[in-house]
This record gives structure tokens, sequence and C-alpha cells, in this order.
């Protein structure tokens, strides 16, 4: 069950904060029966990628109910976090077939390398990690998936080199936004294996 | 109403023909992509376009079309190229990758070589080459639920209706709920969902029950971390599946029907939110289907994953807005289901056998599978064989058969130790169990249960009381925390696991295990607590010698607990000079002894074994031991000491 501690909440950004407008005239769309709960709270971590305590005050005050009655339901679900994802979410599977095959290590490489732990987000925001159950492709296993790219047949030395090549080609993208005019989007990765 | 369903339904099946005929007719070629979850996992968009790039390069016209899952993940990406000018029959190609595709794009397509050395076989019985039909892997399944399963588009609904799709409904319209409930019924068919209720029952207890609005929940919540039949099912044919739905609301009386699926599966969510709407413009969805009296139509809900929102009443909490807490039951929901009403809930491969039945006639459906378990089950065949992926067999046939031959038993010349079947409620069965038929009687007999359908095979590699260990973490954190028993039981239990894995495992734990798993099952309101210890406790039955080995010698005998094993060099074999672990170790754990040979810093070492792989094969230097005190102690040289870094 997602845990979470309003404490470790960190401020909204501008962009977020617009967002949060936006969907106050959103939710007015989606009725105020209580069954419309889940289905909103999925709608609004779409819209922010998680539900910071604004979000969950707007749709408890959309739906007239506690706050803290919206925290109990979204903090039963594992589809709902409270700490923004990075923008490269790293998840590692540690479904049955790639627990047994070793995602465990694949996990604590990648937590050793970013210094976080599991569940938690690099302080530039610019990765997270999260373990998952089963991604559907145990013939690969042990499986991560980083940004849109997944990664099978993993091995821990695999990590430091998929964390370089996220961060060069990060600068790169700066760079080349740096030079050309219009700002270009940048292919995804291939994928490995 | 002016046209009775028959007809309606022709005129849907002439178009479906009309296109069907013009796509068989079409002289180019037709090239297949497996493009489900798993196939895009495997890089499936990467070699359609590498596909579509190069045929255009090459000049050459052809047809790609995205099919669902075969269910051969071992053979993923997978490609059926379909080239009648090259005089071959259709062909089965495994793993192509964006490599392989732009040289078949190249040579077989443009040229017309198939470039035999990479095919698997044709997919039909032919002169030229041998087809996939004389592999076990194909012969001995029993498509009969997932017989369209990569074959047809699953965002195009005339290609199901093309295939007989629909046909079962419609007729079905014209027969009174009683006759389809009866038919239901004498085909013996029982629920997939785990525990093998009688569906043919269900029905008729939720056509008794009184109420003008009752719901039909088809549950896709899928929570066994290591299945995915369902969502293969809704990925590649969601159609069989909203038959299905639709003929159970005709025969209890539903008006409302709804999808439960986990949000964690966004392509499923995408074609069968596709899927609904088509068949409600096509008429087979919303008032007066096919023009009959039925309105009926089908929300889809997204599950925010969590597993015991699998067990039904559960679901129902979490569909009405709640957390999803198991409640108890009677009612049952047949009775008093969502937002009270009467509510029938069918797993998803139960509402896809519907249409098959109904269709094919409830003999045939009989013919198939065991007296008590007739039809067929799918399994998730993973783990150490050499062919996993999704399987369809009859009900009965043997494990042995299913291991073995299907999925081409355990790679790399090791032996089989256990099979896991069930996921987190199921349990292991041994090699003693091998001629064990699978059906849902003889399996729970012999403690495991058929479950979700997943199925993990061990070699002698596993270690058993790690994996339970990995059950319990999953069932303890999952646990809704209604029950005292399930909430704290499963924590115990893991603590114990834990303990056992970590070499601290102490006299008396496995009685204790033992005594804890009976009170966790008696005290537990639903299914998951009531099942958790199914894995530690068939393991302590059929394995016992792993966990005295763990608790008296501290010694793991699969090597698979970290703390009880080590990782050492042998001297006798490392070759001077080669850096391979060196240049692997993700801890620098790694020195060059006095002389230059390499050895393993134990109190770096983080035992993630990646020197054993890179020990190049000739050299085949690292061993890995337990217990860990097996390993020779070999000295770091103090001048290789780097200071310790900030
Ligand atoms: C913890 C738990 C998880 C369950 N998960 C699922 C599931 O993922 N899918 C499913 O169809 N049934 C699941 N069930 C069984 C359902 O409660 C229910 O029996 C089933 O959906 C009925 O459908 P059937 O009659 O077609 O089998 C689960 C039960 C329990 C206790
Ligand atoms: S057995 Fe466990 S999961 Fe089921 S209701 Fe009780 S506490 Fe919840
Ligand atoms: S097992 Fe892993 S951590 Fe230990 S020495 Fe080998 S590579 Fe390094
Ligand atoms: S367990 Fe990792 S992909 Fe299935
Ligand atoms: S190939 Fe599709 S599930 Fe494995």
């Amino acid at each position: 069950m997602a845990s979470f501690d309003p404490a470790e909440a960190p401020d909204l950004t501008d962009e977020e904060l617009k967002t949060l407008d936006d969907l106050k005239s959103q939710l007015e769309q989606m009725g105020r029966e209580r069954g419309r709960l889940i289905p909103m709270l999925q709608f609004v971590q779409d819209s922010l990628a998680y539900l910071p305590p604004p979000a969950i005050r707007l749709v408890a005050d959309h739906l007239e109910i506690s706050a803290s009655e919206v925290y109990g339901v979204a903090t039963f679900y594992n589809q709902f976090r409270f700490n923004p994802p990075g923008r490269h979410p790293i998840k590692v599977c540690l479904g049955t077939a790639c627990h047994v095959k070793g995602g465990e290590i694949i996990l604590e490489n990648f937590e050793r390398k970013l210094q976080i732990k599991d569940g938690q987000t690099t302080a530039d925001r610019e990765f997270s990690i999260d373990r998952v159950a089963c991604v559907g492709c145990c013939a690969l296993a042990p499986v991560a998936i980083v940004g849109e790219t997944l990664y099978g047949k993993m091995q821990p030395s695999k990590v430091e080199g998929i964390v370089l090549r996220v961060k060069i080609e990060k600068e790169q993208q700066e760079r080349e936004t740096r030079q050309h005019e219009p700002n270009l989007p940048t292919p995804l990765p291939p994928t490995s294996e | 109403m002016s046209q009775t369903s028959p007809h309606r339904y022709r005129q849907l099946r002439n178009e479906a023909d009309r296109r069907r005929r013009e796509w068989n007719e079409s002289a180019l070629p037709k090239i297949h992509i497996g493009m489900a979850t798993c196939g895009i996992a495997a890089g499936a968009q990467e070699t359609r376009a590498a596909f579509e790039e190069a045929l255009a390069e090459a000049g050459v016209p052809a047809h790609i079309r995205a099919v669902g899952c075969c269910g051969h993940c071992y053979a993923e990406p997978v490609v059926i190229i379909d080239h009648p000018q090259s005089g071959f029959p259709p062909i089965f190609y495994p793993e192509v990758n964006a490599g392989k595709a732009r040289m078949l794009a190249k040579l077989f397509l443009k040229e017309g070589d198939p470039r035999l050395e990479h095919i698997l076989g044709a997919t039909v019985a032919n002169d030229l080459i041998p087809s996939v039909m004389e592999f076990p892997r194909f012969n001995l399944e029993h498509r009969l639920i997932m017989e369209r399963c990569g074959r047809i588009d699953p965002e195009d609904i005339y290609d199901y209706i093309a295939e007989g799709g629909y046909e079962a409904l419609a007729d079905t319209l014209g027969r009174g709920p009683e006759d389809v409930i009866e038919a239901v019924a004498r085909s013996g068919l029982r629920g997939r969902g785990g525990a093998g209720f009688l569906t043919g029952r269900k029905w008729a207890l939720a056509r008794a029950a009184a109420g003008p609005a009752k719901y039909v929940i088809c549950n896709a919540d899928e929570g066994d971390p290591g299945a995915y039949m369902d969502r293969t099912l809704l990925e590649s044919n969601p159609h069989q599946v909203i038959e299905g739905m639709i003929i159970g609301a005709h025969a209890v009386g539903a008006g409302r029907g709804i999808i439960y699926v986990r949000a964690e599966y966004p392509l499923a969510v995408r074609i069968l939110t596709r899927a609904v709407e088509q068949a409600r413009a096509l008429g087979l969805l919303g008032q007066g289907i096919l023009g009959s009296a039925l309105d009926f139509d089908i929300e889809v809900f997204q599950g925010s994953g969590a597993f015991v929102c699998g067990e039904e009443t559960a679901l129902i909490q979490s569909i009405e807005g709640f957390r999803g807490m198991p409640v108890h039951r009677p009612p049952y929901p047949v009775a008093g289901g969502l937002n009270g009403r009467p509510t029938l809930i069918n797993n998803v491969k139960t509402l896809a056998s519907v249409p098959v039945i109904l269709q094919g006639g409830v003999e045939a459906f009989r013919a198939v599978g065991t007296e008590q378990s007739p039809g067929t089950a799918i399994f998730s065949g993973v783990g150490s064989v050499v062919h996993p992926g999704l399987v369809e067999v009859p009900m009965g046939t043997s494990l042995r058969t299913l291991i073995f031959d299907i999925c081409g038993g355990v790679p790399k010349k090791k032996k089989f130790k256990a099979v896991q079947i069930g996921g987190p409620s199921g349990g292991y069965l041994s090699g003693a169990h091998l001629d064990t038929p699978i059906d849902f009687d003889s399996l729970a007999q012999a403690g495991a249960m058929m479950g979700s359908g997943g199925m993990v095979v061990m070699d002698e590699d596993a270690c058993l009381v790690d994996v339970s260990r990995f059950f319990l973490d999953f069932t303890q954190k999952e646990s809704c925390g209604k029950c005292t028993f399930c909430r704290i039981g499963t924590r115990h239990l893991l603590e114990i696991l834990e303990r056992l894995t970590q070499g601290e495992g102490r006299e008396g734990d496995l009685d204790l295990l033992r005594q804890l798993s009976e009170d966790v099952k008696a005290g537990s309101l639903c299914g998951l607590g009531k099942t958790a210890p199914n894995p530690v406790l068939t393991s302590l039955r059929y394995f016992q010698d792993d966990y005295e080995a763990h608790v008296k010698e501290k010694r793991c005998p699969g090597k698979m607990c970290r703390p009880l094993i080590a990782y050492y060099i042998d001297l006798e074999k490392c070759a001077r000079g080669c850096n391979a672990c060196e240049g692997c170790c993700p801890v620098d754990a790694v020195f060059i002894t006095r002389d230059r040979k390499r050895g393993i810093d134990q109190s770096k070492c983080v035992k993630c074994g990646e020197c054993v792989v890179a020990c190049p094969p000739e050299y085949d230097a690292v061993r890995r031991v337990s217990p860990p005190h097996l390993a020779p102690v070999i000295e770091r040289p103090p001048a290789e000491e780097k200071d310790p870094k900030s």
C-alpha cells in the first residue's frame, strides 16, 4: 500500500499550479457521485503525474467529502503516488519470474547508483525508482523500464550504462536546443535485447 | 421490431465476409506482427518501423497488420509472413528484431528467398517446409479459448465477426434466457477466476435474484504478479469477452456491464475501450441489441492496483469508490452486489468460454478436458523452461506434458526441482507430482491450486524458502488489514522466513511456521488470507530439507539467499591479467592479488553475481558457495588498499 507523509510533499511548480487550476473546471464535468472518486483520482494523477495535497483537497471539495477520506482511499491503492515521479521514471520488475532471476539485485544497483530508495525521486527530479509487479514479458526476465524503454535480460552491470545514457542524451538535447530553433524532439533510444 | 437478430447479424457478417475476401484476395504480401504488450516489450514497434522503412526503400508494397499475442513468449517479436507470390506457405518467424525485419523485407519480400535458417516453420502443413504443427509446443496445445489470439486484429471488430464472432450472441438472443443458462450448466463450465465455481449455477442464481437493474462484471483484475493470461486475451481478442458478457446479460437479465481491468494494463484498457465503442456502433451494445429487446451497455473501469480487489466483494467496494476491503458473504454478489443489486461476476476466461460453448456446442466442449473439469486450462508457464509463454491445454493434461513437452523442459541441463502453480495463493509441487493431471480437483488435492493460472518452473538452483518469502512479502503488503490474522499473521510468517533466508533461523521455526499458517488460514475472512500460507505449507511439506539446511547449517541449497552465500575466485583457474571481473563489479570488490590474479573482498561484495557472468567461460574461475565460510580467505595486499572514498 502506498505510504504518505505530507511533510515530504514538495512545493508545486508554476506549471503544476496551472494544471491544478485547469483541473478545477474539468472535474465539474465528472459528476459528484462517490463512485466517481477513483476515476477522478486517476484523471488528476494523469494530469499531474502524482497527487499533491492541493489536488487531494480539490477532489475532496468537489465530492463534498473530507480530505482524509480521500487520502484513505488513495493510499489504499498502489496506483496512486504522492511524490512527483522523475522525468525518467525507472521501474524495476519484481514479479515472480523476475524475482527468481534476480530482479532485486537490479533494483539495488539502481538504488546504489542513484542514491535513492525504491519509491523515491532524486532531488533534481530526473530519476525515480519504483518496483512493479510483472510487466508482462517474463520470458525476458529480469526486466527494467526506464522512461519508455524496456530493457530485458537485465544485468546489474548494465545499470551504470543505462543511467549514463539518459544523462548523455539529456545533455545532447540541451545542447541542441541551445543551438537550433525550433526545438526538435529527440527520438527514443531503441529497446535493448 | 422490424428485423430479427439473425437477420441483423447476417448483414454484419456479410460486410465482414466481404472485407475478409478482399484481404484474402489481395495478391500483396501480408505481414502479421504480434503487437500485444509482450510483443511491444520485446521490440515489435521497432520491428514494424523497420519493415515499413525497408519495404518503402525496396519499393515493395505489402500489408502490415498488427495482431495480438499468440502466446509464444520465447519467440517474441513474432512475425508471420504470407507471401503468396513466393510460392511458400505463410511462415512463422521468431525473434524478428529490426535488423532481421530489414533483411526479410529485402531478401524474402522483394527477392523471394524466405531465409529458411531463420524460420520456426510454416503455419500450415505443406510439401515445401516443415510446419510448426510438428512441434509439441504447437500440437500438444488445444486452442479453444485462445484460438483467434494472434491471428486477428483486435482493433477491428469485423475481423472477429468474419471468424464467426457474435454469431453465438445472435443465436442466443432468439432463445429464452433459461435455455442459455441450461446450456452453460450442461457444459459443466467452471469459473476460471480460481475457485472453479460452476458458471451455470452462478448464472441461474443471478437470474433468480429479484431486481430490475442487474449488473454483469468482468473480473480482469489479474493481480498475481506472475500471470498475464487475461491481459493477453483482452489485448488479442477483446470481442470474445464482450460477446460473453452480452450473452451473460441476456441470461441473467442485466442492463449494465463493467469490465474491471487493471490500470497497469494501459494497452488492454485502450483496446477494450475501442472494442466497446465499435460494438456500440454496430448495435451490439446499447438499446435493442441486434434488434432484440435486450438493452445492455458496458463501461470500462480501471482498477488501481490492489491484489485484494480481485476478490469479488472488494472489487465491488472499489467500484463504489471505497477502499477495496472484502465484506462478509452472504449476501453473495449474485443477490446483493454493486449498489446492492444482483451482480454477476465472472473472470475474463470464463466469459470468453461462453461464445465458444454456445457456438461449438455443449458436447464438443465437454469432449475436451475431464468429466469434472471440462474444457481447457490456460497457464502462463515461466521460469526455468526452454519455451516460456502462454499455453492452453485440455484439462487433465499432466504437469509432465505441460512442462517437459510443451514448454521444452528445464534449460542448461539443469534438474527440475519444483513447480509453483497458482501464484501467491497456490503451492509448490515436486518431481513426484509430475503426473498429476491439471484440473481443479487434482491440483487442490495435491496442495496447489488452479488459482490465477500462473506457473513458475524452478530448477535445482532455486531456493523455495526464498520464493516463499517472496510470496509472503507480496501477500503481507497486499493484505487489506481487516482481519487480524491476515494482517499480523502474514507479517509474522514473513519475519520468520526473512530470518531463515538471512541465516538467523532458530530451532522451532518450522513448527512455528506450520502452526501460524494454520491460524492465518482459519482466521481470515477472504481468499487472500485463507490461501496466503499455501506457498509456505506446500514447500514445508515437499521440500523440508531446504528449510532444515537454512536453519541447521545456515546453508542455502539453491544458493539464492545472499546472506548465506559467498563468491570467490579460484586462483587455480584465474588467468593473470584478465580483467573481466574487476571491470564489471559495481562496488569495486575485486582486487589484484600478489601474483596479479584476482580476489574478492568479502566485506565489500554485494553478491550480485556479475563476475560469474563476466569471467570468460574458458577460465570459469568464479565460484559461488554456501555457507559463506566455505570461501577461502584471500587477503587483499595492503598496497592495493585504496583510500576510503569521500
Ligand atoms: C485475493 C483474491 C484475488 C482474486 N483475484 C482474482 C482475479 O484477479 N481475477 C479473477 O477473475 N478472480 C479473482 N478472484 C476470484 C473472485 O473473487 C471471483 O471468485 C471470480 O472473479 C469469479 O469468477 P469465475 O466464477 O468466473 O471464476 C480472487 C479472489 C481472491 C480471494
Ligand atoms: S483475509 Fe486479509 S485481505 Fe482478506 S479481508 Fe481479511 S485482512 Fe483483508
Ligand atoms: S558478486 Fe558482484 S559484488 Fe561480488 S565481486 Fe562479483 S561482481 Fe563484485
Ligand atoms: S515477472 Fe517481470 S515481467 Fe513478468
Ligand atoms: S508472447 Fe504475448 S504474452 Fe508472451
